[in-house]
């Protein structure tokens, strides 16, 4: 089918197309499922099958796109002159000149490893599972709500360009989750895997190896104990984050900071600018030492893993903060020419339906050299937070607000009992340089989440985030009302 | 579209068999965008767009196919087919649903709106004309939008609505910039003009050197869009049945009784004055208006059918996410020419950012301010404010905190573009506070 539809779009090109424009299909092909169960109730399953192309056109220094979900010959004809249209009634007013953007056009493909595609596990096994996960949370007059949630989902994509190029790549991603809410005499507590972080690419094989078996029996409890917990307490002290919560400081204040759109100014209207300057990449001290940030679409397990950005270029593993100095920032061909920064293999677009803008793909911190214990033994004073539950930073990236689920605090060294409602306060460009441990590769996790928000018209699209265990030094943590 | 929704309605009704029944809802639009930076024209496009929803029910089982529409007639049966075929495989599988309602009251219903809009193109001429020299970052989006519900006792429900949205921001310097948004139905040049007008005067506010405020409470004037925000994060489950009573809601404790807001407080979900469609998901039909806080007092929820059996209420056609599509918070007596002088000395909030709770149960929000905010003496705009953090209660906002509400409601239409093109809308007025809280 997908080779019907690159027919009839090489069909639509318009024969008086100038030599030079650049002319692109991106066809996307999405089928996704989802089970869940809440309160022990098997709730209606959701299929989905979403296919439509984006056409995109450079033309005469301008660019327009087109999105249709008529995937017909005079559709995408229609389209292709509607982006056509776009692109050459705005040229004299454009941003930038397209005709100093060299596209890529490349060919190849790419698909997920998987072992054992979830589709092919039946939905009576897939049911018994949430239906065990149900088992395991069990009854309690203090479980005021809980659900578990299996959500697959398989993107099969084409990306043609009127100049040779065609890509063809499969992504299988599975997300298994939970959230589980307890209450007592007034007081309300939450757990949960955060933002649907185990979210991943592969099969069934998945679930086998997460074993949130254990994880939902081990939250249950926690949620019952934060029932009667104390505040968190309040003042600067040490602050220890898990991969769940790293996974969010990661991406509100290095992810998006460095996202060269945002430096460029496309996104003051909405999703904000960004301290950083262009002149600060090769030179500025992000984060201490220990700060190793990468760049990974390579990692195959990971959520937003893949071989093409969107606009064809091919995804390699970067460092983008390296020994703490910033040396790259999060932007692909187009914008890596506006900005003559150093970029990555990320422009991106959460479905056919909207165009690529600069995105985070996986970005991760690197593990480094303490065992967890060797983390708490550091610290005189502070707390260890895990799983995020609130998260706020300004438009600017830094001045930023976070709170978790869970904390526990550490005293002379050793880890004690837990605290709820903890939070903290910071800001980007000195928060980073307290990085003051780095957990290594036994605490380090693979994260993600299908939940970032960006872009005008609006996209949220899959990222992900693999962390170790983390230490800052001098935090103004604080707790709950 | 009508006609094909219709066809598709039609088929569906044709392939079910014995006890199975259907609903059939439809969201599509055909849209224009135009992304505009530094005064000049970034990345413009167009959207048509078409998804179709089919619920299959069967002796109290159920389960749900999200389809993309080409609106080719082979192309979109044989997806509906395969759907239809998809979820019978899947039924048997499922338990019954004991939470499962359905409308059996056919209540059929058409709202179609006017279409007069001109080509997004001749907008984004208009809006550039306007601001040469300026650099203004924003966007231009355009076009028409249909809601659709069918199901196999043949109640169908049509809504469509052409309008645009313009969102943009004139910019000072680095995040110093007036924000303002026009959206309607009928494109009228010169209420863009006066908007601008306003934007600039406003602008030039911005040229004066910022002032750094130390952490504190301050006296503050939260504008209608600074005061959606707020609306905006109660949203995330607050006003929900199923939220309030699972523990999720941040008003939970405003629904047992132990809190109230400020007795001028009057919130309803307010269907009749917004622009979202009279038909939820399911095809049940919304009422005009749903009470929420009246006096300050929570005396309603929005339930869904879903939340209607789980928690054995009436359902008042909230969708099932229990989200209000249209919050209209009553307006007060503070005349906007008067706001400046009734907050004396405090902070004049234009717009607030990233809202989320630091502490939800205790309904406690923290949040940025952003783009133009000010440093008010004696009732005279001094200075344009850096960024704030606040963090706050609902009740310092609009409870023991609230000294008094604005006297213009502004009606606000989302600009929202996730997926799709948003119908929903607040109305809302300012708020004078009499001590905010900021931290960092």
């Amino acid at each position: 089918m997908h080779d019907a539809v690159v027919a009839r779009f090489r069909a639509a090109l318009p024969p008086d197309l100038p030599p030079a424009a650049f002319v692109s299909l991106r066809l996307v092909d999405e089928r996704a499922e989802t089970l869940s169960i809440r309160k022990g109730v098997v709730e209606a399953p959701r299929i989905s099958h979403d296919i439509g192309a984006m056409v995109t056109v450079h033309t005469g220094g301008g660019l327009g796109y087109a999105a249709t979900s008529d995937l017909g010959e005079n559709g995408l004809r229609q389209a292709i002159s509607r982006a056509r249209d776009w692109a050459e009634s705005t040229a004299a007013r454009a941003v930038f000149d397209t005709r100093g953007v060299e596209m890529p056009s490349p060919t190849g493909s790419y698909r997920t490893p998987v072992q054992q595609p979830w589709s092919a596990v039946p939905v009576s096994d897939r049911v018994a599972w949430l239906q065990q996960m149900g088992r395991l949370i069990g009854t309690d007059d203090r479980l005021v709500d809980w659900e578990a949630v299996l959500h697959g989902l398989v993107v099969r994509s084409r990306y043609v360009t009127n100049q040779g190029g065609d890509i063809t790549q499969e992504l299988h991603h599975l997300i298994p989750d939970f959230t589980l809410m307890a209450s007592a005499d007034g007081v309300v507590q939450k757990r949960s895997l955060g933002m649907r972080g185990m979210a991943r690419q592969g099969g069934w094989e998945l679930v086998e190896r997460a074993a949130l078996e254990d994880e939902v029996v081990r939250c249950r409890e926690e949620a019952f104990e934060l029932l009667t917990a104390p505040n968190c307490p309040s003042g600067r002290m040490h602050l220890m984050l898990d991969p769940g919560q790293m996974m969010l400081q990661i991406h509100e204040s290095i992810g998006h900071p460095l996202e060269l759109d945002r430096i460029l100014g496309d996104e003051r209207n909405y999703a904000g600018r960004s301290f950083v300057t262009p002149d600060m990449f090769g030179s500025y001290q992000y984060g201490s030492d220990l700060l190793n940030v990468t760049f990974d679409p390579t990692r195959a397990e990971q959520f937003a893993s893949y071989g093409w950005d969107d606009e064809g270029n091919a995804a390699v593993r970067h460092h983008i903060i390296r020994d703490g100095i910033l040396v790259r920032g999060l932007g692909s061909t187009t914008s890596e020419q506006r900005s003559g920064l150093p970029g990555v293999a990320s422009s991106r677009a959460t479905s056919w339906n909207r165009p690529p803008i600069d995105r985070m793909a996986n970005l991760n911190v690197e593990p480094g050299d303490r065992t967890f214990e060797e983390l708490v033994a550091q610290v005189e004073r502070g707390v260890y937070m895990e799983t995020n539950t609130s998260w706020s930073i300004d438009d600017s990236r830094n001045k930023f607000q976070f709170g978790c689920e869970l904390g526990r605090v550490i005293e002379d060294g050793e880890l004690k009992g837990l605290v709820r409602t903890p939070n903290y306060r910071g800001v980007s460009a000195t928060f980073w340089r307290n990085l003051a441990g780095v957990g290594d590769g036994s605490t380090f996790q693979v994260l993600g989440t299908p939940y970032c928000g960006k872009g005008e018209p609006n996209q949220i699209i899959r990222v992900g985030h693999a962390s170790p265990t983390c230490l800052f030094a001098d935090v103004d943590v604080f707790g709950g009302a | 579209m009508r006609t094909w929704f219709d066809t598709l309605a039609d088929r569906a009704r044709d392939r079910i068999q014995g006890s199975e029944g259907f609903t059939l809802t439809l969201t599509g639009e055909e849209s224009e965008f135009a992304r505009l930076n530094r005064g000049m024209v970034r990345q413009p496009g167009s959207v048509t767009q078409c998804a179709v929803q089919l619920r299959l029910l069967d002796e109290g089982r159920q389960a749900v196919a999200t389809i993309a529409a080409s609106g080719d007639r082979t192309v979109d049966f044989a997806r509906l087919d395969g759907a239809i075929d998809q979820l019978r495989e899947m039924l048997p599988h499922i338990p019954p649903d004991p939470l499962l309602l359905i409308s059996e009251d056919v209540q059929s219903s058409e709202d179609v709106g006017p279409s007069n809009l001109p080509p997004a193109s001749e907008m984004v001429d208009a809006m550039l004309a306007e601001t040469e020299g300026i650099d203004l970052v924003g966007i231009v989006a355009s076009g028409t939008m249909v809601r659709g519900f069918a199901n196999h006792l043949g109640q169908r429900n049509w809504f469509a609505r052409s309008g645009f949205n313009l969102d943009w921001c004139l910019v000072h310097d680095a995040d110093k910039a007036v924000k303002t948004s026009l959206a309607g139905f009928d494109f009228d040049p010169d209420t863009l003009r006066a908007e601008m007008a306003r934007a600039k005067t406003q602008l030039a506010l911005l040229t004066r050197p910022a002032r750094t405020i130390e952490p504190g409470a301050y006296r503050a004037w939260l504008t209608p869009a600074a005061l959606s925000e707020i609306l905006g994060v109660l949203n995330w489950g607050g006003f929900s049945l199923r939220g309030l009573e699972s523990g999720h809601s941040a008003l939970r404790r405003y629904w047992t009784g132990e809190d109230r807001l400020h007795p001028s407080v009057h919130l309803v979900e307010d269907i009749a004055g917004g622009i979202a469609p009279d038909f939820q998901e399911d095809g049940f039909r919304r009422p005009a208006t749903t009470p929420i806080f009246r006096e300050g007092r929570m005396e309603g929820a929005l339930v869904s059918p879903r939340s209607a059996r789980e928690y054995d209420r009436p359902h008042n056609g909230a969708g099932e996410s229990e989200h209000p599509v249209s919050l209209s918070l009553a307006a007060g007596d503070i005349p906007t020419e008067a706001v400046l002088e009734r907050l004396g000395t405090g902070l004049y909030i234009g717009n607030l950012w990233y809202t989320n709770f630091s502490d939800r149960a205790a309904c406690r929000i923290t949040g940025m301010t952003r783009f133009a905010t000010f440093w008010v003496e004696d009732g005279e705009i001094v200075a344009p404010v850096n960024v704030m953090r606040f963090d706050e209660t609902l009740d310092g906002l609009l409870g023991a905190g609230l000294e008094g509400l604005g006297a213009d409601a502004a009606f606000l239409p989302s600009n929202m573009t996730y997926g799709e093109r948003a119908t929903e809308s607040v109305r809302v007025p300012g708020v004078l506070v009499s001590g905010m809280r900021f931290t960092l």
